[in-house]
């Protein structure tokens, strides 16, 4: 999901305040400023250390500290002294603070949030990921794809079905991303599916492209260059757009796909996308 | 559903157990179960005394409850040795409290073991992999002196597939094994107890983390001998390897005990139909993913379904349900009047999905649901389920700032509603000191109170107060309350509150809570039944740890993490209580060897067995 960041970005508006991976290591002065930092002022880089998600004792102390002041003092594992004061940002829960790296490796978009706690809210892994429809079973655990014989439940090995659903069509349909080869066999596939169920919605008297009184051809999924944009939905319920991992990773990864406007694509995706949970939460 | 794990986290029977001081140098342990008696090896009693005995053991046989076993084998010598002879369960509470050569030696007749090993918190992440509750050294002591054990129950321990063959080879009666939380062992261990324990009647896996390569899943459901099978209960939902559905179907077909049945996410609609159809007398079914297989519209399995469950006249509890589409859930309408439990929490549905289900459900005493219900879905519960004992509302979206849809007002519909209720799991985003306040009156019995408001230190979303007012009308007024689970804003005076009302409290869970050292003081001192006390990021220091000196024999364990100590005040601690085995976990074991003097995690429990040997090299025992 390397390159997805940048792509996606560059369609949501600016002042909505997302961070994502690639703009991440990006700050100006002011907001420098206003981060909520564990470390020392001045002790940028020990901020990256610190603020993996497996490091609660000091996450919690800044968290803690900004509100009320502990007797004794405290003294964190790397033997730095952890900072006395959030610098200047209020100290609510809701209080937003830009994204550190950790969380932002396994994401392709994030939104700006707390830095995440290892074991808070105290939920076991497996009851996490059920925001989207993929199976919710704990990370811990390995893909099921093994061979086991004469079993129609093995959907892994012998189709990967997953749900389409088109905006604007309110059925959906049930595509085997293993019959297709690459991305293009599945555009067209998609394309194919769906055709003549946006025909019938549309109004007859509106007419943007040539394509006679019948189906018009859907193009242009996957680079943004048509009314629809082909999306995914991966294990984690984030919204990525179709075509920029290898075919073969994105098959395992994908577990629901969804045709959007083209134009709706900056709102719907900050409406809709799950939001990103630490990895080490798993 | 869950009666299983609810009493095992509930485990101590109401009973009395005043605050005393054990007499450790007779090895007094409460989760040994050891009585205060003599040391084994005296002298026999003569023959007037020999009858007594006997006429003792033939009454001591009736006596189930280990409350009233512990007082029995107090009395004295005679007394002690029969209700040796004659306990038939050995609980152990904690694993590391004993040595298993010790319980093997005072207790020769067990026929089963419940037997608990890492702290809860470990289900969070909090306890590093490696720790330790290994069950090998307990099923090697076990295989060689107990030759008519049936049951063994783990929760929280490692558990490896040499030692479920231990189990196999070891124990020609067994009946009945139950995995809680446990870790270690994979479907070529479960293949094993399938192939050779022959009189199995109980195979429940509940919230297990398997260990699977791709390539070396065993399909461990076809290991079953092809004779019928004495199966009654078959749990494996959290087994997510694929495995042979028609060697399932088959084994199913063959076991005509079977009441209890809760498969995993790779049986679709379709093979559930089947399923029940060989099993129509199931009590208990937990269903895989609660959708078609095939492609929408090609096959409609609905009428099928339908009439499957109108042919389970005996379905009293429901679970499963994941990945479901909504359409399919009238086909359990017919079901739903007879229902006692329902788990919902694995299925995303909206109030307006919920509500036609569960305004059928009058019988309903257990319900577990997603928040995706919202408060209105939880005032549909509130008004269709009168009889409401239990109920568990988990997180869609389980992060501190998602968009919760359940909230206070969700808490005050069923509180109107449910006035039976006893036990209650919320996880919400807001919450009011007013809702729990009505909760606190509405619902006197209340024995289990765990709220967890999601964003740390929250205060009343209404009128920006602490949390305090509302635990503290739950301890006044939840007289039965003995565990309980704070969050939100918290100030030393909550804490104030259930020492001072909190006296049945027997476990207690505090996270991002209190002021200062006098918070966990009230506790320590207050709390007069306290046995498990689990901090987390929490501002209490050395000075409230040592306060607590006087009571920590009483305890099974204290967990704090992430709050004020630091080493001084911990081998304090050790130093005075030799009895207490007080390890200090770090996290990153760091190269230089000097010692650090923070403490991140600190758990400390009472021991007969001292420093256990098998610490990893991040665990230091003080």
């Amino acid at each position: 999901m390397e390159g997805e960041a940048p792509r996606l970005l560059d369609l949501i508006p600016k002042d909505r305040d997302w961070v994502g991976k690639g703009v991440c290591k990006v700050k100006n002065g002011i907001e420098e400023k206003l981060e909520l930092r564990l470390g020392l002022p001045g002790e940028e880089n020990e901020k990256e250390e610190k603020q993996s998600a497996k490091s609660a004792f000091s996450l919690s102390f800044s968290e803690n500290v900004s509100k009320r002041t502990f007797l004794g003092s405290v003294v964190t594992n790397e033997g730095k002294g952890t900072e006395r004061k959030a610098s200047g940002a209020p100290p609510v829960a809701h209080g937003t603070r830009t994204i550190n790296s950790s969380i932002a490796n396994n994401s392709s978009q994030t939104i700006t949030s707390n830095a995440p706690v290892v074991g808070w809210p105290p939920i076991r892994s497996f009851r996490k990921n059920l925001a989207s429809s993929s199976n919710s079973k704990s990370p811990l655990e390995t893909r099921d794809e093994g061979p086991v014989n004469g079993n129609k439940a093995d959907s892994d090995k012998k189709g990967c079905f997953v749900k389409i659903n088109m905006d604007g069509i309110p059925i959906g349909r049930k595509i085997d991303l293993k019959a297709y080869g690459d991305y293009d066999e599945l555009s067209s596939a998609v394309d194919q599916l769906f055709r003549g169920l946006l025909a019938a919605q549309r109004d007859p008297l509106v007419n943007e492209k040539s394509g006679g009184e019948n189906n018009q051809e859907i193009k242009g999924l996957l680079d943004g260059s048509g009314e629809y944009t082909l999306v995914y939905e991966d294990e984690e319920g984030d919204r990525v757009l179709v075509g920029d991992v290898p075919w073969k990773m994105f098959i395992s990864t994908a577990k629901r796909l969804r045709v959007l406007k083209t134009s709706d694509l900056s709102v719907s995706s900050i409406n809709t996308v799950s939001r990103k949970r630490a990895a080490t939460d798993c | 559903m869950r009666e299983e794990i609810s009493d095992m986290s509930e485990d101590d029977e109401t009973g009395e157990r005043a605050r005393w001081a054990p007499d450790l140098s007779k090895n007094r342990s409460d989760d040994s179960d050891s009585g205060p008696g003599p040391p084994i090896g005296d002298s026999p009693p003569p023959f007037s005394d020999q009858v007594l005995e006997n006429v003792l053991e033939n009454v001591l046989e009736f006596l189930t409850s280990r409350r009233d076993r512990n007082a029995a084998s107090a009395v004295c010598r005679s007394w002690y040795r029969a209700e040796a002879q004659t306990r038939r369960e050995l609980f152990i509470g904690n694993c590391y409290a004993v040595a298993p050569h010790r319980a093997v030696e005072r207790f020769q007749s067990i026929k089963s073991v419940v037997l608990k090993g890492k702290p809860r918190f470990a289900d969070f992440n909090l306890v590093p992999f490696g720790w330790g509750a290994q069950f090998e050294p307990w099923v090697k002591s076990f295989g060689a002196a107990y030759q008519h054990l049936e049951r063994i129950c783990l929760k929280r321990m490692s558990v490896t597939d040499k030692d479920l063959t231990i189990i196999a080879e070891s124990f020609p009666l067994f009946k009945d094994l139950t995995l809680i939380c446990c870790e270690g062992f994979s479907t070529l261990g479960l293949a094993v107890i399938a192939e050779r324990c022959r009189h199995l009647r109980v195979l429940d896996l509940i919230e297990d983390y398997l260990e699977d390569e791709d390539d070396e899943v065993v399909d461990w459901i076809s290991r079953f001998p092809e004779t019928t099978t004495s199966l009654e209960s078959l749990v494996f939902d959290c087994v997510t390897c694929p495995f042979n559905f028609d060697a399932l179907e088959r084994l199913v077909a063959r076991s005509p005990s079977l009441q209890r049945l809760r498969v995993n996410h790779h049986v679709a609609l379709e093979q559930l139909r089947r399923l029940m159809a060989r099993a129509p007398q199931l009590t208990h079914l937990g269903t895989g993913t609660f959708r078609s297989e095939v492609g929408f519209g090609e096959v409609d399995p609905n009428l099928d379904l339908v009439s499957a469950f109108g042919a389970s006249r005996s379905l009293v509890c429901l679970s499963g349900f994941r990945e479901i589409e909504p359409e399919f859930l009238p086909a359990i309408y017919p079901v739903c009047a007879n229902l006692t439990s329902l788990n919902f929490s694995f299925a995303n549905l909206t109030a307006e999905e919920l509500n036609p289900v569960i305004r059928q459900c009058h019988n309903l005493q257990t319900f577990w649901v997603l928040d995706s219900v919202g408060d209105e879905g939880l005032r549909a519960v509130a008004e269709s389920c009168r009889d409401l004992r239990e109920l568990r509302v988990f997180p869609l979206d389980p992060t501190e700032d998602s968009d919760s849809s359940v909230s206070d007002i969700g808490l005050q519909f069923i509180s109107e509603g449910c006035r039976k209720l006893r036990s209650i799991l919320y996880f919400c985003q807001r919450m009011t000191n007013a809702a729990v306040v009505a909760m606190s009156k509405n619902c006197p019995d209340l024995v289990v109170f765990r709220l967890c408001i999601m964003g740390r230190h929250l205060p009343d979303r209404i009128t920006g107060e602490p949390m305090d007012a509302g635990f503290r009308a739950i301890v006044m007024n939840c007289k039965k309350l003995t565990r309980l689970s704070v969050s939100g804003l918290l100030t030393d005076k909550a804490f104030e509150y259930i020492g001072c009302y909190g006296k049945l409290i027997r476990t207690l869970s505090v996270a991002f809570a209190g002021d200062s050292d006098g918070g966990l003081r009230y506790v320590l001192e207050g709390c007069t039944r306290l046995q498990k006390l689990e901090i987390r990021d929490s501002p209490f220091g050395d000075a409230s740890l040592i306060s607590g000196l006087p009571f920590y024999y009483n305890m099974r364990f204290l967990w704090m993490s992430s709050c004020n100590l630091s080493m001084r005040g911990c081998k304090e601690v050790a130093r005075n209580k030799p009895n207490l085995v007080v390890e200090v976990i770090r996290d990153v074991v760091e190269e230089e060897e000097e010692e650090i003097e923070a403490v991140e995690k600190l758990y400390l429990y009472r021991s007969l067995a001292g420093a256990r040997t098998d610490v990893p090299a991040f665990v230091k025992i003080l």
